[in-house]
């Protein structure tokens, strides 16, 4: 079902973790779909991307996509990691299955999300960021747990 | 590789296949053919209905053989609609059905018909005195399951044919879980239509029967040439049908053995699971469930992503998670029993057989353990409830 490039990112995520007082954090998704994605970005005065790690609740698409989209945004600056699209997820990692490609969209979104958190403590403005749609703070999530 | 998913499909049977050969190679006759011949597939056909017949402590031309488990239930709800709709159009069924009897049964309220569902406990029961308010004039047919194919609950089949049979209605069980796996008495339990299918009693996938007790007059669902009776066309499928008996017969026989065998298995998982993965918790009855059957929600965590592991490691189980029903919610069966989303998701099902060892289930608890707190170590939502019950 899943591409050997997936199987690799699922089995060895690459940047699992959390960043302390990291520049920016973004989650999206929800629980009741059964995908959560967050991303954790350090990034540095000249606004370039230093490190970036992820924690993701779902299938292994959605962990293989978080897993590519840090590799994919790490050593760029703010606005060349705005320019990492879905597609260019599902192209560095050969492609998902046709009902797996929402993932790759919540991948994206989380960066954004990460990064327009970064924007707004430093009170920035960047082409192309606008405020994400299912981006969730702490106290809406799940009241379950 | 370490096989866990009993309930989605059995291992056929060497004994079944064996007796199936000859009627490929040798007795390839069409039962249907005058010359004698064709006798021997007729007679294996016959023999078959028997042994089936005979297990269910029912008549033989009682038994209509089917494609599947799927077509059996398809029929014994479309016919009955169509043969009772001028007595009514209601039916009662109940949320936890297999899709077999859920599509079909929303199929049939496009067409006029009307369903009313029953909810289930967090067992996943359902309660005798929603069945008996629900039950209306014009209510024609009670369609409820024997045993749940995901968590493994066993309903009051006995006195859910009870109350049919006090007001006059038809009752209709998918017991394509149960046959062969636990006792059945169709005549105890009022049963008018009975659904079954083979490959999960380690016999041939593709073959399945409908009960169908003498004076129900549903009438034929696939139109053509006079086989079964002229209640069910297409030349018969004798290799399986034969499969289907020696399978019935095997199971019945081994049924002591194996349930005691099941039961060791089952309850050792769900004793050892529980105990050593926090916040994990069974779904399904803790007694009135089959004997194969584990079922358990891992907070925290999402099915797909540990089914992926688990095959890794060579074990093979299924889920209730979205992701592997292939749309976006997850198991209505989990939902019903009033599991939360995320909970459902993150459910999953082993179930076992008699071949399964306990070294294989000692191998299975600790790849389970290790899993469940490695996907929990990437999970936001694990993050979030460890640091609020920090602070």
């Amino acid at each position: 079902m899943y591409t050997e490039k997936v199987m690799e990112h699922f089995q060895n995520p690459r940047n699992v973790g959390e960043i302390e007082n990291a520049s920016g954090v973004g989650t999206v998704g929800n629980a009741k779909c059964g995908d959560i994605m967050r991303i954790y970005l350090d990034i540095d005065e000249n606004q370039r991307i230093k490190d970036c790690k992820f924690k993701t609740f779902g299938c292994g698409a959605a962990v293989a996509t978080s897993s590519m989209a840090t590799e994919l945004v790490i050593g760029k600056t703010v606005e060349e990691a705005l320019k990492v699209t879905n597609q260019a997820v599902m192209e560095a990692l050969d492609g998902l299955p046709p009902v797996k490609v929402h993932c790759s969209l919540l991948a994206e979104e989380a960066i954004h999300a990460a990064l327009w958190d970064y924007a707004q403590k430093n009170h920035l403005e960047f082409d192309g960021l606008v405020q994400p749609k299912s981006d969730i703070h702490e106290d809406e999530e799940s009241q379950d747990y | 590789m370490i096989y866990l998913d009993n309930a989605a499909t059995t291992k056929t049977a060497k004994e079944v296949v064996d007796a199936m050969i000859p009627y490929f190679t040798e007795f390839y006759g069409n039962p249907s053919s005058v010359y004698s011949f064709a006798t021997k597939s007729r007679q294996g056909i016959t023999d078959a209905r028997e042994v089936i017949a005979k297990h269910l402590s029912v008549a033989s031309s009682d038994i209509y053989f089917t494609g599947s488990g799927t077509e059996a239930n398809n029929w014994a709800i479309k016919a009955t609609c169509d043969a009772m709709v001028q007595k009514g159009k209601h039916i009662i069924s109940t949320k936890i059905e297999h899709h077999a009897i859920l599509h079909t049964l929303e199929y049939m309220e496009k067409k006029g018909f009307e369903v009313t569902y029953l909810n289930v406990d967090e067992y996943g029961l359902i309660s005798l005195e929603e069945l008996k308010s629900a039950i209306k004039e014009d209510t024609i047919l009670i369609s409820i399951m024997f045993a749940n194919n995901e968590i493994g609950t066993i309903q009051p089949i006995k006195e859910i044919g009870e109350i049919a049979k006090q007001h006059g209605i038809l009752f209709h069980t998918d017991a394509v879980q149960a046959f062969g796996q636990i006792p059945i008495d169709v005549n105890e339990c009022h049963i008018d239509m009975l659904s079954a299918s083979a490959h999960k009693l380690n016999g041939p996938k593709g073959i399945g029967f409908l009960y169908i007790k003498k004076g129900v007059k549903i009438r034929s669902f696939i139109h053509g040439g006079s086989q079964e009776r002229a209640r069910r066309a297409g030349t018969e499928n004798v290799p399986s049908i034969v499969g289907f008996s020696v399978a019935c017969e095997r199971a019945f026989r081994l049924m002591e053995e194996k349930t005691k065998k099941e039961l060791e298995l089952r309850d050792y998982l769900i004793k050892r699971i529980l105990e050593e993965v926090p916040y994990a918790k069974l779904n399904g009855h803790p007694i009135k469930r089959l004997p194969n059957n584990v079922n358990i929600s891992f907070e925290f965590v999402e099915g797909e992503s540990v089914l992926i592991m688990l095959d890794m490691k060579g074990i093979c189980a299924s889920s209730g998670s979205a992701c592997t029903s292939g749309s976006l919610d997850p198991s209505h069966v989990l939902l019903a029993i009033g599991l939360p989303h995320e909970k459902a998701h993150g459910s999953l099902r082993l179930s076992v057989c008699e071949e399964n060892t306990m070294e294989e289930m000692e191998e299975v608890v600790q790849s389970v353990k290790a899993i469940i707190q490695r996907l929990r170590e990437m999970s936001p939502l694990y993050e979030d409830f460890i640091k609020k019950n920090s602070k």
